[in-house]
């Protein structure tokens, strides 16, 4: 089989090479275990810092402020995409590996103190001049459990419209929509406009917030009975539920969900749709990477609301909080940061930067936001919106709302159908809470 | 062999113990790594131990054979056992066939530059899945992607193939072929090789075709390796996860239409952490390859 | 004249299977070198209009998917050679050692086989949280260090090594230990580097496990981190293209150069079974 080999000089060549392969392996292991075990300098206390999707590009730049302003500390942070951010988050809690600081998108803030990953922040919150008078109330709300605060809000976040003003104005569409009637006809007319392959409208159809939002406007509750059961066939909810998917049969709006839509930015300024609802986080990257012959074509406008005497319609509380984890060792340089980002002047900094809207109510009368053309729709609006049910099961149930609506808009089911399973769904991941909640009748929040 | 070393004793029982010293990195890796776990598996999935578990054990139950029963009735699970079976029953065969249609091409007398060709056909099966996703995502697009503009090329109207419920699992079937048909070809170039030539020539003199020689020679001949290489093919694309996760941003999508088993149970145990449930999934798989498994050798056993 | 024909038909069809093979490798490569925006522009292009390694230079400077490269290196490297240790020790004593119970428990781990890693997966990260490894390289290293389809081809290979070598060596007075260091070691010189080579591979593309364990960004292997930055820049079609292409070239030229090896490494297998 080996030729070559005699046993009478086992100890030739052969084996030296053996020896060889294996010492340098060795070597080279060591070596790179090395190389991977300097990350940074150790006598600094280094304050971990997981910060979402954009906002963990960005928000390095204003570090080294922070940096100078604590001689020894450094803060290293860690950026993770918002679509794994949950996923990640509840990883790191189940493996131990939780950052110090994090920033959480304000949903998800029931779900983690049910689990005890955060900590209390009431202490040093009244200790230092962040006060709830500060923010905006509605989003300072979005924090407190029990009234307790386990985040400061850092940045607000609301959904309104940005649409191509220019091919609006084209379609003849005076104004942005008020009511859902105006809104509807306004997209059939922009979806009737000429030219090849185009749609009136994005709304990706795993995106639980276009519905959510809908639902809201239509005054649904989501769930019942202090969030122990689904609540999705009372008619409210099932108007939205229609009047969404009803979009996409009329091709409104096209089927696609978020993973198929190659480049939004681009497919924007083609006009292969003509509007979308999303975010503030948005108005920078519009600025960015719409070609400059476009950007006088864009706007913003507050969402329609299910009737026009209503206008405008309520949007989602949303929003990006900054957290400690319990496990952290640095807690009080933690909250130093925490004080950091929440300062007026790093809000504003932040805010150029990125184009986050301010959490901070002081910060949205300096020149820089009242000048903004853009903002005005997002600054109504702010004054339009309601928060997500408070139950830690909100992001699987949100997941489940965006299914449902998927099952119907690519034809599976029927909206009956995919209700009755959405509620089931629902009704079954809220079993534990149903559990925990008639274990601990005292109302200690599971 | 036996009877020397029983003339020995001493240096058998030194041979013992060595044999024992030397298998037990490997055994203490695969007890602790591997055999604790399975085990502890089927524990978890008796149970509903979730995220709250890992905070709190006590609000862990025993629950018996209940995740089953939640299972019967999970729609989303009968879809991803659906979706399993459909990549496995149609990527499987088409990904063997076209193997072993290459295989014999390459194999034939004619043909020249054989490594060539079998160094591009083989580099897909080294390359990172991941990446090759990556790219395959795009190649999807339904407005940029190539694949659709070859297809305007013909004429045929631009297909939405990660997005339409229907054109997901082909995509991910027709990128698996892609990825894996290089793998089974290599065997089937060497099961072929290995044919003597002496046969077909035998059977040419009897005036048997093309078609007959193929029925008659080659796959008689191939048997116990088209059984190896089904088998192996079969575990390798019931435990489809990465195809999907890559190619619909972690969702299994379109309408969970490309989610699988094992999607199903990361999503469950890795995303929303029920551990107990993801595990009662992971059970499920198990069983059913090994039922496949089992059913193959059955077959194979009969036919011989 | 006829031969002629069923030859040239033969190359056509192998040349258009070579070509759909390639091409998305091709237009991965291409898409790689365009300017953003490029890939997504209507009418789409198949070549850059002018060829820029910009995409390349992001991943590194800004993405620092260097670091990622080295993390994948390390895993792969680590693990090859510690499962290299493991297996190569195993798998010669299932073939040559007599020890009590040898052929039961080969016999029970290879039919282990069929039981899928991922019904042990839950567990074993609970496993690695009492241990304190998840998040860590280790935790990614550890469970793939003894795989069992090693000690199978290192079995296989060992049994034809003679066993008068061995007897001799041992008539010489050498321990068991020595003879395999000195003797068996170098004997399975080839069957080793054959499983390396898998080892490497398979360590290098592994997804699902290090998606899992690896919750630091600093710590991602490249896997991973392409399966992340798909996430958050799904828009930069040209900065996906180039992460692809590092993350697919020390592979492919891992294959060309030792792709004997590999092949043969398959087929034992395929034809031994």
């Amino acid at each position: 089989m080996t030729p070559g080999t005699h046993p009478a000089h086992p100890k030739g060549n052969r084996l030296s090479m053996a020896v060889r392969v294996w010492v340098g392996g060795a070597l080279l292991a060591a070596t790179l275990a090395l190389l991977s075990a300097c990350g940074g300098p150790t006598r600094h206390a280094t304050v971990l810092f997981w910060a979402l999707g954009r906002e963990g590009e960005v928000v390095q730049s204003l570090l080294p402020e922070f940096e100078r302003a604590n001689p020894g500390v450094r803060v290293q942070v860690q950026q993770i995409p918002f679509t794994a951010a949950h996923e990640k988050l509840l990883t790191a809690f189940v493996g131990g590996s939780t950052p110090d600081v994090a920033q959480l998108g304000n949903t998800w803030i029931p779900e983690l103190v049910a689990l005890g990953a955060l900590e209390p922040l009431g202490t040093r919150v009244r200790a230092s001049s962040l006060g709830p008078a500060e923010f905006f109330p509605g989003i300072w709300a979005t924090n407190e459990i029990d009234g307790e605060p386990y985040g400061v809000p850092w940045y607000v976040d609301t959904r309104v419209l940005f649409y191509r003003s220019d091919l609006f104005a084209k379609a003849s569409v005076t104004r942005p929509p008020r009511s859902w009637d105006e809104w509807r006809d306004t997209m059939r007319r922009v979806k009737a406009l000429p030219g090849g392959d185009h749609y009136a409208m994005l709304m990706p159809t795993d995106e639980w917030a276009q519905p959510v939002v809908l639902a809201l406007q239509a005054g649904a509750g989501l769930l019942r009975d202090g969030g122990r059961r689904a609540d999705f066939k009372e008619p409210n909810f099932r108007r939205a539920f229609s009047f969404y998917v009803s979009l996409f049969a009329e091709r409104l709006a096209p089927p696609l969900g978020l993973a198929q839509v190659a480049n939004l930015y681009q497919q924007f300024a083609d006009g292969y749709f003509a509007s979308v609802i999303t975010g503030p986080w948005n108005l920078e990257k519009f600025r960015l990477r719409l070609p400059p012959e476009r950007q006088g074509d864009w706007a913003t406008a507050p969402l329609a609301a299910m009737r026009e005497a209503d206008y405008p319609g309520v949007s989602l509380a949303g929003g990006s909080s900054i957290v400690i984890f319990r496990p952290s060792t640095k807690k009080d340089v933690a909250f130093r940061l925490v004080e950091f980002l929440a300062d007026p002047k790093q809000q504003l900094a932040f805010y150029r930067l990125t184009g986050d809207l301010p959490a901070r109510t002081a910060v949205w009368d300096d020149p820089a936001l009242v000048g903004e053309p853009h903002l005005l729709a997002f600054r109504e609006q702010l004054r339009h919106v309601t928060p997500m049910p408070r139950v830690p099961e909100w992001e699987r149930i949100a997941t489940a709302i965006a299914e449902a609506t998927e099952r119907v808009i690519l034809g599976q089911q029927t909206e009956d159908q995919s209700l009755d399973q959405l509620q089931t769904e629902v009704d079954r991941m809220l079993e534990k809470r149903r559990f925990l909640l008639d274990r601990h009748p005292a109302g200690a929040s599971p | 062999m036996s009877a020397r070393a029983d003339r020995v004793p001493g240096r058998a029982r030194r041979e013992g113990r060595a044999g024992l010293a030397f298998v037990a990195p490997a055994l203490g890796l695969i007890v602790v790594f591997f055999v604790l776990p399975v085990v502890a598996g089927f524990l978890l999935a008796s149970t509903d131990f979730d995220i709250y578990a890992i905070r709190d054990l006590a609000t862990a139950r025993f629950i018996g054979l209940a995740n089953f029963a939640a299972l019967l009735h999970d729609p989303v699970f009968w879809k991803a056992l659906g979706n399993t079976f459909y990549f496995v029953l149609v990527g499987g065969p088409l990904s063997v066939a076209v193997s072993l249609g290459v295989a014999m091409i390459l194999n034939a007398r004619l043909v020249r530059f054989k490594g060539l060709f079998r160094t591009v056909y083989f580099a897909p099966v080294v390359t990172t899945m991941v990446a090759v996703a990556t790219v395959w995502r795009f190649l999807y697009h339904p407005r940029f992607g190539v694949l659709n503009q070859l297809l305007g090329v013909v004429g045929i109207a631009p297909v939405n193939w990660l997005g339409d419920p229907h054109w997901a699992m082909p995509a991910i079937i027709l990128m698996s072929v892609w990825k894996n048909f290089g793998y089974n070809m290599i065997i089937f170039v060497a099961g072929l090789q290995s044919i003597p030539g002496t046969l077909y020539e035998a059977a040419r003199v009897d005036g048997a075709g093309p078609m007959q020689q193929l029925r008659h020679i080659t796959l008689p001949s191939l048997r116990p390796m088209l059984v190896f290489v089904s088998i192996i093919t079969m575990i390798g694309y019931f435990q489809l996860f990465t195809e999907p996760y890559v190619l619909t941003g972690g969702t299994g999508g379109p309408l969970n239409a490309t989610l699988s088993l094992v999607m199903y149970m990361y999503k469950q145990g890795f995303r929303w952490w029920n551990i107990g449930f993801g595990a009662t999934v992971a059970l499920v798989l198990f069983l059913i390859i090994l039922a496949g498994t089992l059913l193959q050798l059955r077959f194979q056993r009969e036919r011989e | 004249m006829r031969k002629l024909a069923v030859a040239a038909a033969l190359h056509l069809a192998l040349a258009i299977g070579a070509v759909a093979t390639l091409l998305p490798f091709a237009w991965m490569l291409s898409a790689s070198l365009m300017q953003a925006g490029e890939a997504s522009k209507w009418p789409p292009r198949f070549l850059p209009s002018q060829a820029t390694l910009a995409n390349y230079r992001a991943l590194f400077e800004r993405l620092d998917l260097g670091r990622c490269f080295l993390n994948s290196a390390f895993v792969a490297i680590v693990s090859t050679a510690g499962a290299l240790f493991v297996v190569s020790l195993a798998g010669y004593a299932f073939a040559k050692l007599r020890f009590p119970g040898r052929s039961k428990v080969y016999r029970v781990l290879l039919t282990a086989m069929v039981i899928p890693a991922q019904v042990a997966m839950l567990p074993m990260f609970l496993l690695l949280r009492t241990l304190g490894l998840v998040n860590t390289y280790w935790g990614v290293i550890i469970p793939a260090l003894a795989p069992v389809f090693g000690i199978f081809m290192v079995r296989q290979y060992a049994l034809s090594l003679p066993d008068e070598l061995i007897d001799a060596a041992r008539v010489d007075g050498a321990g068991e230990f020595r003879i395999f260091r000195t003797l068996v070691f170098p004997l399975l010189r080839p069957i080793l580097v054959t499983f390396g080579v898998f080892s490497f591979i398979g360590a290098w593309n592994d997804f699902m496990w290090p998606l899992i364990v690896l919750s630091d960004e600093r710590r991602y292997t490249l896997p991973v981190a392409l399966a992340n930055l798909i996430g958050e820049h799904a828009e930069d079609i040209e900065l996906m293209m180039a992460g692809s292409v590092l993350t697919v070239l020390p592979v492919l030229l891992l294959f060309l150069v030792l792709q004997r090896t590999y092949v043969e490494g398959i087929t034992m297998g395929g034809v031994k079974e």
